[in-house]
């Protein structure tokens, strides 16, 4: 049968027909249709894990178990699970265990363009990457096979353009897998040092073993061709290479660690000289050199952003397509949406001027005009621990200008250690989380603090009043951000108190359906123009909602986007806006 | 072998994702390898959002080279612009749905919407279209269905059977608005400009 699948799509529906069990992910792009996909599955125990390394810690510990297992992220999420990853490495596992990381080359939607390849070497376990959706399907399944033939975990690496691009992929039906039996082997599963030095030992005789596997194996392959150049390529790098030289000979890596050395010195005989093309950081190019051979690659090929057929056209045949000029449009960086909850609170924020540590979501876009309200966005978790130490730099009065904003899911995944932190050392933060009862920005993923679990079933809903309490924090107020007097009143209080302060901004997303619903019942927004003050106000315009414009010199909100959330209306000194 | 590219551009929320999720599953029905590529996340939220739609008989890349786009299908006037250096110089086709969507950054006085678009379009390719396809989609009753109109317009240009077209569509919309949707797609595919 042919589905037309994204990678993501294509790599679930690989891991259920091998078998899958167990499956463990906290959201992140490029990465959240993996789970979210694989929790269809009746099969399949997945869930929507607080952050990384308890997915990681689960997904390994069912591995370890004897069940096939499966845990996936974006790349950054990877640092978080570090810590399991490398140990994972040392004890091996029983049942097949494929750690799916998700890399975002061209920051589409991310902090940095870390380049996972490292990770493999780094932590001493196989890498494989397809090219493709069809790979994604097909490789995982081999995955799950070289995880339990070399008991050994198998770091499988996606990119964005891997992972969402749509293609036709010929899928096949599941294949039961028994569990592998348990016994109690405290020798690999307990990392006392002295168990951890013999492991260390075992896991490097593994890696000779898997780079002889490695020039075997399918997944790396020579395609002929007729040229004296030979390209050496992987991922989706592969793709650019076919575009820009359909009759070159090419080493196709889809285990790309460890190298396989036998293929490569074969693959050479063929050719006069040979090129890597791959994207980010010089990966193979780097293990080819280690090899003693002379080939280039980021000589030409760019290490930053991702690459293109152009990109590689240009670096290595120095031609371009001719094409048109490009022509100058208007800048449209994304931005809140009509009726979002986290709008009342930068506006305030903004109206407060005050310093803002930031963190990783929708409500990142905080940090944009028009309410510029964000000093620092730096990883899962960092807004609070960088709003301490901005406290311990400049003192307690400078504390009073200073607030920590972060999401729900965010607070769970990182935010809730800082929040000790703070209570532990006598801090005196105020910290906002914005609850909207999601995880907004990788598209709607449920998380503990919704009491729905990612198989769509009623659990334990935590409370996070209670548990900020429980932290050692004695004020906590909930506010409703679309009460913006309400709003500014707490927050102000809030932050100039002398004690560390919480304050739960408490409304579901306006994209969720309990958000729909009630906007169902307001009234869309319109601008009475006698009244409106036009440019010398811009009021509402500072509230950075998409459905608001000035046209011809007057405030006009867009019937089409408006929900009626009302902000606007609060906001108009001279309610122009009914 | 004949190679069809595309690229669906717009603005986060005018859906984009869907209307080139119909065309790829039209091209792969009709017998074709397809890829589409699209990114998510911060991307969406409002910002400007664009798709790139291989259709032939063996595709690599999932991104269009520069050069190598034969259509350019916009569903706001000035995202068209941003995309415009992708299209082939040998008479390429633009599509442009005429409707002009303000970013806050006009209104807040830090950007300009760009002026003389269709001028400029029109020094590109003679193959320009610019479709009112909001104001015909709201005649039948439905403002959503305009990128489905704007589909049907596309269609015309691509070898793909009527019916591979119809189960597409209803595959992919639900169920209430799948009449009118089919309802657009004839009224693109038979506009006549």
């Amino acid at each position: 049968m042919k589905l037309l699948l994204s990678g993501n799509e294509a790599l679930a529906r690989g891991a259920w027909e091998a078998g899958l069990k167990v499956a463990c992910a906290y959201p992140g792009t490029p990465s959240t249709e993996i789970l979210e996909n694989l929790a269809k599955y009746p099969e399949i125990d997945a869930e929507w894990s607080p952050n990384e390394k308890v997915a990681f810690e689960v997904a390994f510990g069912a591995a370890i178990a004897g069940a096939r297992s499966i845990v996936s992220m974006k790349h950054v999420g990877l640092n978080v699970a570090a810590d399991p990853f490398f140990s994972s490495a040392y004890t091996g596992v029983k049942g097949g265990f494929v750690i799916v990381t998700c890399d975002d080359p061209g920051m589409h939607s991310s902090q940095n363009e870390q380049d996972n390849r490292r990770y493999a070497k780094f932590a001493k376990v196989p890498l494989i990457e397809p090219s493709d959706a069809q790979e994604a399907h097909d490789f995982v399944k081999i995955a799950f096979e070289i995880s339990e033939e070399f008991e050994i975990p198998v770091l499988f690496r996606m990119t964005t353009r891997i992972s969402h691009t749509k293609g036709v992929v010929k899928v096949g039906e599941r294949e039961e897998v028994p569990l592998k039996n348990y016994s109690k082997n405290i020798q690999q599963f307990v990392v006392l040092p002295a168990h951890a030095k013999i492991r260390h030992s075992i896991l490097e005789e593994k890696l000779l073993k898997l780079k002889r596997f490695s020039s075997e194996t399918f997944l790396n392959r020579i395609e002929k061709g007729k040229n004296e150049v030979g390209i050496v390529t992987s991922g989706i790098s592969y793709n650019y290479a076919k575009e820009v030289f359909p009759d070159a000979w090419i080493l196709k890596l889809g285990m790309p660690f460890p190298f396989p050395e036998e293929l490569f010195k074969e693959f050479i005989k063929n050719v006069k000289k040979v090129i890597v093309v791959e994207e980010n950081e010089p990966f193979i190019e780097e293990e080819i050199k280690i090899l003693g051979y002379n080939v280039e690659g980021k000589k030409y090929i760019p290490l930053c952003d991702e690459l293109s057929p152009e990109i590689v056209r240009k670096s290595l045949k120095n031609e371009e397509l001719p094409h048109p000029e490009p022509l100058k449009s208007v800048r449209r960086p994304p931005q809140l949406c009509p009726g979002c909850p986290h709008t009342g609170v930068f506006y305030t924020l903004s109206k407060l001027k005050a310093v803002v540590t930031g963190d990783i979501g929708c409500y990142t876009l905080g940090a944009l005009p028009p309410h510029n309200a964000m000093d620092t966005c730096i990883c899962m978790g960092a807004s609070i621990g960088n709003a301490f130490g901005f406290e311990k730099a400049l003192g307690k009065k400078f504390s009073k200008r200073l607030v920590a904003v972060i999401g729900d899911s965010t607070f769970i995944h990182s935010g809730i250690t800082g929040l000790i932190d703070i209570a532990y050392n006598k801090g005196s933060v105020t910290v906002i989380i914005l609850d909207n009862r999601t995880t907004a920005m990788t598209g709607h993923q449920n998380h503990p603090g919704t009491g729905i679990t990612a198989k769509g079933e009623k659990t334990k809903e935590i409370n996070l009043a209670e548990l900020a309490r429980a932290c050692g924090i004695e004020e906590v107020y909930e506010i409703n951000p679309y009460d913006l007097k309400n709003t500014l009143k707490t927050i102000k209080n809030a932050m100039e108190s002398e004690k560390p302060a919480v304050v739960i901004s408490k409304a579901p997303c306006a994209l969720l359906k309990e958000a729909r619903e009630r906007f169902k019942r307001e009234k869309k927004r319109k601008v009475i123009e006698e009244k409106c003050l036009g440019e010398k106000c811009k009021a509402c315009i500072r509230l950075g909602c998409p459905a608001i414009s000035m046209v011809n010199g007057k405030a006009f909100i867009s019937s089409l986007l408006c929900v009626g959330c009302g902000l606007c209306s609060e906001v108009c000194p001279v309610e122009a806006i009914e | 072998m004949k190679e069809f590219n595309i690229i669906i551009c717009g603005v986060g929320g005018q859906g984009i994702i869907l209307t080139s999720e119909i065309l790829a599953i039209a091209g792969m029905e009709s017998g074709f390898d397809v890829k589409k590529s699209e990114v998510h996340g911060m991307s969406q939220r409002g910002g400007s959002v664009v798709s790139h739609i291989r259709i032939g008989e063996k595709i690599y890349s999932p991104l269009i080279e520069k050069g190598k786009c034969d259509f350019l299908l916009s569903l706001e006037k000035a995202e068209t612009l941003r995309w415009v250096h992708y299209l082939k110089k040998d008479e390429p086709v633009i599509i442009v749905n005429d409707i002009e969507i303000l970013p806050p950054l006009v209104s807040l006085g830090l950007d300009q919407y760009p002026e003389r678009i269709e001028e400029n379009l029109k020094n590109i390719t003679k193959n320009l279209y610019i479709i009112p396809a909001l104001k015909i989609a709201e005649e039948i009753g439905e403002p959503r269905s305009a990128n489905i109109l704007l589909l049907g317009f596309l269609s015309k240009f691509l070898p793909f059977e009527e019916k591979i077209w119809e189960e597409a569509i209803k595959k992919n919309i639900p169920q209430n608005l799948i009449y009118v949707n089919l309802e657009a797609f004839k009224k693109g595919k038979n506009l006549i400009l």
